[in-house]
C-alpha cells in the first residue's frame, strides 16, 4: 500500500536518548485534523524546545485534509494535493511520529501510554484527539462473522475507504448511499460524477436535517434529484444483501434496492475507547474544561472526540480552535488561555449547490426573530435567527451572495439592519415608492382617522404642497401616528415631485420655527419660563399656536425643572386635571401602584372609593395598577383625598409605569430581585415628563414575564448580580424589541444608566417620538458611545440634568386635591349631560 | 314671494371674567344652553358651543390660541372667526361675548 505523504526510502532520524533529554514529554493520540494542528501550533510557540512530541496515528499515512476526501473521490483532486504535513515534516521538526500504531490505553497513575505494537510511552502530557468513525447502523448482513464490513460496503471517513470506493467505481454500476447529510450527498455526487447509477436512502424527513430546516431541505432535494440522484427520505434500510458482496438493501417499508455499492455516511460517532478504557469521564464525548482538560490533570482532549459544555463538534473551525487554546496554555504562551465555544459557520457547495450555514437553523425562543425567504422553483432557500438583535444563526441555499456580510455579523456581532430583510437580499432603493404606487386609492392609511390613500392624493390635488397641509387636512397621521412615514411616501408619491420643501418637518412644535437643540438654546438664552414668553419671543409675530403648547410644556419642564412658570393653558387637559379623559369626556384614575405591587388596605381602599364614586368600571391595565374609569371631572379631587395614593401618570407624556415579575424571591426560576428594582426605578422616575410617554418594567429572568424586552426601558436579570438594560421597545400600534444598551452587574448602576438615557432622550428626541423610533433614529451605536464611554463628555450634564427632574418631582394629585391649580380646575365642561355615559359595569 | 326669518337675541349674565383662567375655557348655562366661554391670552373673549359636533367631545377642556380651539379629543380645530373646521367638517356654533363690569355676558 502506498503510504500518503511517505517519507522517502532509506532516511532515517536521529533521537537523543532519552535520559539526557530535559524537555518535557508531550504525546498526542491521533494525526488527523485536529492532532497535527495542535502539534503545528505548539511549535509555532517554540514548543519544540520545551515538549519532545511523540505522537501515534492510527492510520499508516502522514497527515491529510480529511474535509477534501469529497474531491477526491469525485477525482477532482488528487490524493498529493490533500497532503497537510508528510512524513518528513515530522521528522524535520524532532517529532516522533508513530504511524499505523493504535493506542490500546492508557496508565493514567503511571502516566503511560500502551500501543497496540506493545510499546509504552511515558508522557508529562498526554493530548487526545482520536476524531471520530463512521456510524455503520444496525442492519441485517453489512457485517461479516469477522465484525468487518461485507465485500462492497464502505464507510467514507479516510482516504484508504476513499481509494477502496474509487477502485470500485470501474466495475460497479449502482451504488446506494446511506446518510443525507453533507458526506453523504457529497459521496453520491461523486459516484454519479463517475457514471453510476445512485439512489440515495436517508433515514430523517428531509436532507442535511442537523444543518437545514424542512423546507430548505426539501429545495435541495430538488436541485439533488434535478442531478438524476434518486432520493428516500424518512426511511430504514434494515438489511444488506449480499452472501459475498454487496448485492442490494432492503428498506424498511419493504422496498428493495438493488446495488453493487454501498456507502454507509450515516453520522460519525466520537472515537472514545482508549478514553473509556483509560477511566477517563466520557459522555456523548470525552468531557473536558475550558482549558480542553479532562478529568485527569495532564490529560487533554481536543476536536471531534472532546465533548465541551455538552457540545460535540463535527466540523474543523472548532477543532482549531482546542488546538490553538490548548496550544496556549501547555506552552506557557498563555496560561490562562480558555475556550469558552464555537460559532460554527460553513460554507460549501454540495452536490453541486451552494451551501452556508452557520448557528442556528430555526428559531428556538419564543423571541427569535426569523426571516425566510423561500424560492423553490430557483432552488433558493434564504433564513436568518436573530436573537437580541444579533444574528445566532444563517442558512443560504442557492444564493450565498450575502454569506460575507452574514458570516460577519455572525461572528463579529456587526450591527443588523432594521429592515431585516437586507439581510437576505439587496433592495434597490425605488422599493417604497413602487410600493406606495401600486397600493389600490381605497387602501386605508389612517386607522386611527379612517384616512385613504385616495384621501390623501385628493388633498394633494385639492392644493396642499407639504406632509404637514395634508395631514392637518385630511388627520392622517394624527391619531396613533404610526403611519406617518407611509403618510409621507404617498404625498411625495402623489405631488410627484411638486412638493414644497416643508421646513416645518425639522421644527420641535409648528408654532415656533426652530428644532429642538435650537429652541432649547433660545430658550436658555432668552431665560424664557413659561410657553406664553416662549410664543412672545420666539414665534413669527409673537402669535401662540394652540398645537404646539403641550409640547412646549413638556419642554420648560424638562430645561427648567421645578423654576419653569406652570400656565394651565398650555396644559393639554389630561395633565390640567391629571387624568386619561375618556370618549364621554369623563376622566380614569390610576393610583401609583408601584411594581405592580399593592396591599390588602390599598385593595380595599380602592374598592371603597370606586363603589363610594360609583365608578362605571374598575379595570386591571396593562402597566399593572388599578384604573378607575367614567370618573366625572368634579369628582377628581375627592377620589384623591379618599384614596389618599399618589398619581399613576397614566395620562401623561411621561414616565408611566414599571411592570415587574416577582422574580426571585417567590420565582422558582427568578435569578434576581426584579420586583424591588421595579419598585425602585418607579420611585426614582415617577411622573418625570419626557417627548412621549415612557414605559418600563424588570424581569428576573429571560423568560420576559413582565415583557421587558418591549418596553421603551426594560432590564432583565441575567443571573449572578447582572442585569440587562434593553432601550427603545414597544408593543403598541410598533412592535419592536429594545436595543440591548448594556449588561450592568448592580441595580445601582441600572439606576444610573436609565437616567442618563431617560435625559438624553428628553434633550434630543423629538416631540411625541417614541424611544422606539428616536433610538434607530439616533443609532444604538451612537448611544451607546454617549452614554457609556461618554464619547461626547455629556455624562456628567445628564446625571445632573435627571435629577433636576427628579427633584422637582411634585404628586399632582396631593397638590390640586388640597387647592385647585385654576378657577373652577374641576368644573363640569358639559353640565348639562348626564355623565357618566361610558357604560357602567 | 319672500321669507323673512326673524331671529331674537337675548343676552346672559352667565359669570364673572375671572372665572374664566387666562386662555382656558369654561363652560355656562346661559337660556338653558351649554356655552363654553374662553379668555385667550391677549384679553380678547370668545363664546362656542360646548360640546363637539364630531363626538360629543367637551370644548371648554380645549386648547386654544388667537385663531382656533382645537377639541380635546380628537384634535378637530375650529376657527374663532366663523365656527368652521380646519378641516373641512361640520363647523361648531360661536356666540357674541362680551365683558360688562366684571361679568361675562353672552348673546344668544
Amino acid at each position: 500500500m502506498r503510504v500518503l505523504g511517505a517519507r522517502p526510502a532509506g532516511a532515517t532520524a536521529l533521537h537523543l536518548d532519552d535520559d539526557l533529554d530535559p524537555r518535557g514529554r508531550l504525546v498526542v493520540v491521533g494525526n488527523g485534523m485536529a492532532g497535527a494542528r495542535f502539534v503545528e501550533e505548539v511549535l509555532e510557540r517554540g514548543g519544540g524546545d520545551q515538549f519532545r512530541i511523540t505522537v501515534f496515528g492510527d492510520e499508516p499515512h502522514g497527515n491529510y485534509n480529511r474535509i477534501m476526501l469529497s474531491p477526491v473521490l469525485a477525482g477532482e483532486s488528487s490524493e498529493d494535493e490533500i497532503v497537510l504535513n508528510p512524513h518528513d515534516w515530522y521528522t524535520d521538526n524532532g517529532i516522533d511520529l508513530r504511524a499505523g500504531v493504535r493506542v490500546e490505553r492508557i496508565d493514567t497513575a503511571a502516566k503511560q501510554v500502551h500501543a497496540a505494537d506493545g510499546s509504552v510511552t511515558g508522557y508529562d502530557h498526554l493530548v487526545l484527539a482520536t476524531g471520530s468513525y463512521s456510524f455503520v447502523p444496525p442492519m441485517a448482513g453489512v457485517r461479516r462473522d469477522d465484525g468487518s464490513l461485507l465485500s462492497g460496503v464502505y464507510g467514507f471517513r479516510t482516504i484508504d475507504e476513499t481509494r477502496a470506493m474509487l477502485e470500485a467505481t470501474s466495475r460497479c454500476t449502482r451504488a446506494v448511499v446511506m446518510g443525507g447529510g453533507l458526506l453523504g450527498l457529497e459521496a453520491a455526487r461523486a459516484l454519479q460524477g463517475h457514471g453510476l447509477q445512485v439512489e440515495l436512502v436517508h433515514a430523517m424527513p428531509w436532507l442535511m436535517n442537523a444543518q437545514l430546516d424542512a423546507e430548505a431541505g426539501a429545495i435541495l432535494k430538488r436541485s439533488v434529484e434535478s442531478l438524476g440522484i434518486t432520493v428516500h427520505l424518512d426511511v430504514l434500510a434494515t438489511e444488506v444483501l449480499g452472501a459475498d458482496s454487496v448485492e442490494g438493501v432492503v428498506l424498511k417499508d419493504g422496498r428493495r434496492l438493488d446495488c453493487d455499492l454501498l456507502v454507509v455516511a450515516a453520522g460519525v460517532r466520537p472515537h472514545t475507547d482508549v478514553a473509556v478504557r483509560s477511566g477517563l469521564e466520557v459522555q456523548r464525548a470525552i468531557v473536558v474544561d475550558d482549558q480542553l482538560r479532562t478529568d485527569d490533570p495532564d490529560v487533554y482532549a481536543i476536536g471531534e472526540c472532546a465533548q465541551h459544555r455538552g457540545e460535540v463538534y463535527g466540523l474543523v473551525a472548532p477543532a482549531w480552535e482546542h488546538a490553538k487554546v490548548l496550544a496556549d496554555v501547555l506552552t506557557g504562551t498563555d496560561p490562562a488561555a480558555d475556550y469558552t465555544g464555537s460559532r460554527t459557520a460553513t460554507k460549501l457547495k454540495v452536490a453541486g449547490v451552494d451551501v452556508a450555514v452557520m448557528g442556528v437553523s430555526t428559531p428556538e425562543r419564543d423571541d427569535d426573530e426569523f426571516l425566510v425567504i423561500s424560492e423553490p422553483k430557483r432552488g433558493v432557500h434564504l433564513s436568518v435567527v436573530i436573537r437580541d438583535d444579533r444574528l445566532v444563526g444563517a442558512t443560504l441555499l442557492g444564493d450565498t451572495r450575502k454569506v460575507a456580510f452574514l458570516t460577519q455579523a455572525f461572528d463579529r456581532g456587526a450591527p443588523l439592519p432594521e429592515e431585516r430583510i437586507r439581510l437576505l437580499v439587496d433592495l434597490s432603493d425605488g422599493a417604497a415608492e413602487v410600493g406606495v404606487a401600486e397600493m389600490p386609492a381605497d387602501s386605508q392609511v389612517c386607522n386611527c382617522n379612517g384616512v385613504s390613500k385616495g384621501d390623501i392624493c385628493g388633498a394633494v390635488g385639492g392644493g396642499c404642497g407639504s406632509v404637514g397641509e395634508v395631514m392637518d387636512r385630511t388627520r392622517a397621521g394624527k391619531g396613533c401616528g404610526s403611519c406617518t412615514s407611509l403618510v409621507k411616501q404617498i404625498v411625495e408619491w402623489a405631488a410627484d415631485g411638486e412638493l414644497a420643501e416643508d421646513p416645518a418637518a425639522s421644527y420641535y412644535v409648528p408654532g415656533v420655527p426652530m428644532p429642538k437643540p435650537e429652541l432649547i438654546r433660545a430658550i436658555r438664552e432668552h431665560d424664557l419660563r413659561s410657553v406664553s414668553a416662549v410664543f412672545a419671543t420666539l414665534a413669527p409675530n409673537g402669535k401662540d399656536d394652540a398645537r404646539s403648547k403641550m409640547g412646549l410644556t413638556s419642554l420648560l419642564k424638562m430645561v427648567w425643572g421645578h423654576d419653569h412658570i406652570p400656565e394651565k393653558d398650555a396644559e393639554f387637559i389630561n395633565d390640567r386635571v391629571h387624568g386619561n379623559i375618556q370618549r364621554d369626556g369623563t376622566f380614569s384614575v390610576v393610583p401609583q401602584m408601584k411594581g405592580g405591587v399593592t396591599t390588602p388596605a390599598q385593595l380595599r381602599r380602592i374598592a371603597e372609593v370606586a363603589e363610594k364614586y360609583e365608578v362605571p368600571m374598575v379595570k386591571v391595565t396593562g402597566g399593572q395598577r388599578i384604573d378607575l374609569l367614567g370618573v366625572r371631572k368634579e369628582d377628581l379631587p375627592a377620589m384623591w383625598s379618599d384614596l389618599g395614593m399618589p398619581s399613576g401618570y397614566a395620562y401623561g407624556k411621561s414616565m408611566r409605569t414599571v411592570k415587574t415579575c416577582v422574580g426571585s424571591d417567590f420565582c422558582r426560576f427568578g435569578l434576581d430581585d426584579s420586583t424591588q428594582l421595579g419598585i425602585d426605578l418607579e420611585t426614582r422616575f415617577q411622573g418625570i415628563e419626557s417627548p412621549a410617554k415612557i414605559k418600563m418594567a424588570v424581569v428576573g429572568c429571560p423568560r420576559n414575564c413582565a415583557e421587558a424586552y418591549v418596553k421603551d426601558v426594560g432590564v432583565v436579570a441575567v443571573g449572578s448580580g447582572r442585569w440587562e438594560v434593553y432601550v427603545g421597545g414597544a408593543a403598541g400600534a410598533t412592535v419592536r424589541k429594545g436595543d440591548l444598551l448594556a449588561t450592568v452587574d448592580s441595580p445601582q448602576a441600572v439606576m444610573t444608566l436609565t437616567g442618563r438615557f431617560l435625559q438624553y432622550y428628553r434633550e434630543n428626541a423629538n416631540w411625541l417620538e417614541r424611544t422606539y423610533d428616536f433610538v434607530p433614529r439616533v443609532g444604538l451605536d451612537k448611544i451607546k458611545r454617549v452614554l457609556l464611554e461618554d464619547a461626547e463628555g455629556l455624562c456628567a450634564d445628564l446625571d445632573a440634568g435627571i435629577q433636576r427632574a427628579i427633584d422637582a418631582y411634585r404628586d399632582p394629585w396631593g397638590q390640586d386635591a388640597a387647592e385647585p391649580a385654576t378657577p373652577g380646575q374641576f368644573r363640569p365642561a358639559l353640565p348639562l349631560v348626564a355623565l357618566p355615559k361610558v357604560p357602567v359595569r | 314671494m319672500s321669507l323673512t326669518e326673524e331671529r331674537t337675541t337675548t343676552a346672559h349674565v352667565v359669570g364673572r371674567v375671572e372665572d374664566v383662567p387666562p386662555g382656558e375655557g369654561r363652560t355656562f348655562v346661559a337660556g338653558g344652553e351649554q356655552v363654553a366661554v374662553f379668555r385667550l391670552r391677549d384679553g380678547s373673549l370668545h363664546a362656542t358651543q360646548a360640546a363637539c359636533p364630531h363626538a360629543g367631545g367637551p370644548l371648554a377642556d380645549g386648547q386654544t390660541d388667537v385663531d382656533v380651539l382645537v377639541c380635546p379629543l380628537h384634535q378637530y380645530a375650529y376657527r374663532w372667526a366663523d365656527g368652521s373646521s380646519t378641516s373641512g367638517t361640520a363647523p361648531i356654533r360661536v356666540f357674541a361675548v362680551h365683558e360688562a363690569d366684571g361679568a361675562l355676558v353672552v348673546t344668544l
